[in-house]
């Protein structure tokens, strides 16, 4: 496997502005000579095909849900970063970048962080020119507040929904190009693989999810808008259709899967209820500005909160890094949350859970302030709970809620399956280790309005691809291919259900590949899981028929994947002997329990080839190079 | 406090094909108090599954309240009895033991039944597609603060443009009219400066886009912003009518 990063040379300010004059380009008149495949609807895949769509290529974008609208991408809460500057506080696309390059403890590619940062703004302009209604000050301009990880204000927000507002955004932009015709739209067809001819992407499978069929599509180039792969673990903040699918099938036709081991927890979520629980609910962590987080100072507390004094409150975050208190980055908030909880400290009838208590933010900005702020999130809470965050504090817990591995991609996205490409949470480009709060949303919109539709241009315009015939041996067989294992899962009429072998699958990651891991217990899953695969390809439950809506079946092949995925995941944490973002080896850790990075051999991005079902994956390495951000051990103290 | 726990009588539409006859098939269900209304159907199909029965359909995917993916008539309501509420975040502490809930799908002529309770939706993709968007490619958008918005008028919009799709006004019309959730984007775009160029012709398009489908007239029954889990209000309505009759004015 070649790894070419195609990083182009000189100072990073003008390396993407020199990269878009070097590029190949299309002739107008050309582009609606060429297909481009999108698969997903979300930010990134939404986002490309209405942009593609308007520079005039042909453009055929698929997506599992009865709506291009519905795209997990929808459920973001907290807002979308950009290096605006409009609060006046010393923001600059260079803090931006910076910012993001630590925050991600330096394992991602600078010079992707850097045009992520300067397309940022860009952003912005495009998502308030196509309607997005975001907060705005009394003065009738943009209103911004901080997040996470950063110390100045530039997260953009519309209410508690601005996933929600962003996506309908480039959703409505899509809406319109399927009016003008540039784009088709396939809604309810699952991609289940890549269809590779010559060793380079030139289609997709899909199965039509109402009537079963299975069918090839053809084009020029493939963009995977897929997202990310939480769901692994079972309970994740991610809706439940999240998957890895598209993104495995890719792996397994040759596409190089770069850190999976990267998954960050989050530490706002509400805690898990019961064996039932199906999936978990996410407060977002702009609750983290207002509210204080704490646990009883005491073990075995048993008085209700509002019962328990001021001095027999841990703040423990606020007492650990007093420099950034409750906004320290997630991967710290998780773990000290984890800490608390295995010292016998949590809270709530499960004792997993700490608490986040407004109380002092009403006592000093009033209820209405509050209410203003987090009012559908506090109506949310209360839904789920019962409990009323106004009169007691949540009670709060973190949960897996975005991965940073992906789909490996050079400076153009491109996978290294020439013209296949990864988008949005899908790849594995810009955070590194750790996401800050709003640079998804933020990484997204990027890649799909403002990266992609150029970088493929690049590689339509050099290569000039043909049309490849409908009855090409590689698309019979990549069709026959998908055909046979959709057969073989209809045929599985054992005694287990896939939600139950999932669920198992699911405790396996988070006990050993989640918050903490160490090498024994990760030993221990790389040999469980495939006694896992075993069963489920043994005595798996499929009920019903291909022909028609059958939902178990679609669990059913998600699963698989998630039971070949998660071993790969264990095996990169196993190789990864350090800690840093949100990849915490026990084995390495300072005496006060801070994450141990070792940059003398570990500043490098793991690359795993595929090599077939009964042999192990093989080890590649991207060296990482940091010429403008100097590693230092983060501090947030 | 120990968790208490409930058993239920369901009624619920099977229906296995758009052509088939569907009807009512009875379940015995247990849930406890914590639960979610889709958690207490996911150990429901999970039973079934394990005894080899197929599943119940239904759709669903953030359950969070915020995909409009969920939807389902319960007892007679779209999404059940909770105020300003998708069916996801329904939570089983509203029941008791030995309560019978009915579960239906969307009833609508213009979201013909799929299965069970999935039906088809995409009539409101066909609506927004006639015109619900400001057209702005990509690239080249002027400042994102060079045009202020009033503080009111971008929470207006916003108020609108949180509607999620989910087709419940449909489903709790009399009529099976589409204005609130057409409405809904209309306001939207039209509440905001940078929406006003296409003004007229959105509200015109979408409205002849949405006499196409098979949805009924208004009769200002209000039902829908009653059902409605976003809280839209019917003040939507009034602006689609008055935009819609501006346009046709200029239209001549
Ligand atoms: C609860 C929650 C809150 C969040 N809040 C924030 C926030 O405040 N700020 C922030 O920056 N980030 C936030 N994030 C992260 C962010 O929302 C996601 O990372 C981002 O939206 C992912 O966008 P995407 O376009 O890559 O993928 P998605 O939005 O997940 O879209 C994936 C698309 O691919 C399609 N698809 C997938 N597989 C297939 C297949 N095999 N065949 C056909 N179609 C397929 C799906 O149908 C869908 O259309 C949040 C995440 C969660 C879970
Ligand atoms: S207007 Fe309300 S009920 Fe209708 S689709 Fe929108 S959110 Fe659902
Ligand atoms: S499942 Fe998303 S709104 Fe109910």
């Amino acid at each position: 496997m070649e790894l070419r990063s195609k990083i182009p040379s000189g100072p990073i300010e003008s390396r993407w502005e020199k990269h878009r004059f070097d590029m190949n380009l299309v002739n107008p008149a050309n582009k609606r000579k060429y297909t481009i495949i999108v698969v997903g609807t979300g930010l990134a895949g939404g986002a490309a095909a209405a942009t593609l769509g308007e520079l005039g290529y042909n453009v055929l974008c698929f997506t599992y849900h009865d709506s291009a609208r519905r795209a997990h991408s929808i459920a973001a809460q907290g807002g979308i970063n950009a290096a605006k500057n409009y609060q006046g506080d010393g923001d600059s696309i260079f803090r931006l970048f910076y910012d993001t390059v630590k925050g991600g403890d330096f394992r991602s590619r600078e010079s992707n962080v850097y045009r992520l940062a300067e397309v940022s703004n860009e952003i912005i302009d495009q998502c308030v020119a196509s309607g997005v209604p975001f907060a705005r000050d009394y003065g009738g301009l943009l209103d911004n507040r901080s997040f996470g990880g950063a110390q100045v204000s530039r997260t953009f927000y519309a209410r508690g929904q601005t996933g929600q507002q962003l996506l309908l955004g480039a959703y409505q932009s899509l809406m319109r190009q399927v009016h003008a015709g540039t784009v088709k739209l396939f809604t309810e067809h699952e991609m289940l693989d890549v269809i590779l001819v010559d060793s380079v992407a030139r289609g997709i499978v899909t199965r039509n999810l109402r009537t079963g069929e299975i069918q090839p599509w053809l084009g020029d180039a493939v963009a995977l808008g897929t997202g990310g792969y939480s769901n692994v673990y079972y309970l994740s903040t991610n809706a439940m259709k999240c998957n890895a699918t598209a993104a495995w099938r890719a792996y397994k036709r040759g596409a190089g899967f770069a850190n999976p081991c990267f998954t960050q927890i989050h530490p706002t979520c509400i805690p898990v209820a019961g064996e039932y629980q199906s999936k978990l609910t996410l407060m977002s962590e702009s609750l983290r500005n207002d509210g204080r987080i704490w646990v009883p100072v005491e073990p075995a507390e048993t008085r209700p909160a509002g019962e328990i004094p001021e001095d027999e409150r841990d703040y423990y975050l606020e007492r650990m890094y007093p420099a950034f208190g409750n906004l320290v980055p997630r991967d710290l908030a998780s773990r000290r949350a984890k800490d608390m909880c295995d010292q016998g400290k949590g809270v709530g009838e499960t004792k997993l859970g700490v608490y986040l208590d407004f109380r002092d933010a009403i006592n000093r900005l009033g209820k209405e302030t509050i209410e203003a702020r987090y009012g559908n999130l506090f109506e949310m809470y209360e839904r789920i709970t019962g409990e009323n965050p106004y009169q007691v504090p949540m009670r709060i817990f973190p949960a897996p809620h975005y991965t940073m591995g992906g789909l490996w991609v050079d400076y153009n996205l491109m996978t290294n399956v020439p013209g296949l490409y990864a988008i949005g949470e899908a790849n594995f480009s810009d955070h590194g280790a750790n996401r800050l709060g709003a640079s998804a949303l933020m990484q997204g919109l990027a890649d799909g309005y403002f990266v992609l539709p150029y970088t493929i241009g690049d590689w339509i315009g050099g290569e000039r691809p043909t049309p490849v015939p409908e009855d090409h041996p590689d698309v019979t067989r990549t069709v026959d291919e998908v055909q046979t294992r959709v057969d073989r899962l209809l045929a599985l009429d054992g005694k287990r259900t896939v939600d139950d072998i999932h669920r198992e699958l699911g405790r396996i990651m988070w006990n050993e590949c989640g918050m903490s891991r160490d090498a024994a217990g990760l030993e221990k899953a790389i040999e469980r899981i495939p006694e896992l695969r075993e069963e489920f390809w043994e005595n798996a439950a499929v009920v019903g028929s291909g022909d028609t809506i059958n939902q178990v079946l679609e669990r059913a092949g998600r699963v698989a994947d998630f039971l070949e995925l998660g071993e790969l995941m264990c095996r990169d944490a196993l190789a990864r002997e350090e800690s840093c973002g949100g990849h915490f080896r026990l084995e390495h850790q300072t005496p006060e329990g801070e994450a141990k990075r070792d940059d003398e051999d570990f500043q490098h991005v793991t690359v795993w080839e595929y090599k077939g079902d009964s042999t192990a994956p093989v080890e590649h390495r991207e060296p990482l190079e940091f010429e403008y951000v100097p590693p230092t051990q983060r501090s947030y103290k | 406090m120990a968790t208490s726990t409930m058993k239920l009588k369901l009624h619920v539409w099977r229906q296995e094909s758009p052509s088939a006859r569907g009807g009512f098939v009875t379940y015995e269900a247990d849930a406890n108090e914590h639960m979610s209304f889709l958690e207490m159907l996911d150990v429901l199909n999970e039973s079934l599954e394990s005894r080899g029965e197929e599943p119940i359909v239904f759709d669903h995917d953030c359950r969070e309240g915020i995909c409009g993916t969920c939807g389902m008539v319960i007892n007679g309501r779209p999404h059940g009895p909770w105020e300003r509420t998708t069916v996801c975040q329904l939570h089983m502490r509203e029941y008791g033991d030995g309560d019978q809930i009915w579960i239906e799908p969307w009833r609508a002529k213009g979201f013909p039944v799929v299965k069970d309770l999935f039906v088809d939706r995409s009539a409101f993709d066909r609506i927004l597609q006639s015109g619900g968007f400001i057209s702005a490619n990509s690239g080249g958008a002027p400042d994102a603060n060079a045009i202020p918005v009033k503080h009111e008028a971008a929470e207006e919009s916003m108020d609108a443009a949180a509607c999620i799709g989910c087709g419940a006004c449909v489903a709790a019309c009399p009529n099976a009219s589409a204005m609130l959730f057409t409405g809904a984007k209309i306001a939207h775009l039209n509440r905001l400066p940078q929406g006003q160029p296409e003004r007229y012709d959105r509200a015109l398009d979408m409205i002849l886009q949405m006499e196409e489908e098979a949805f009924g007239s208004c009769t200002n029954h209000g039902a829908c912003a009653e059902a409605c889990p976003k809280g839209i209000e019917l003040d939507v309505i009034a602006m689609l009518n008055r935009d819609y009759l501006a346009a046709v004015v200029k239209a001549g």
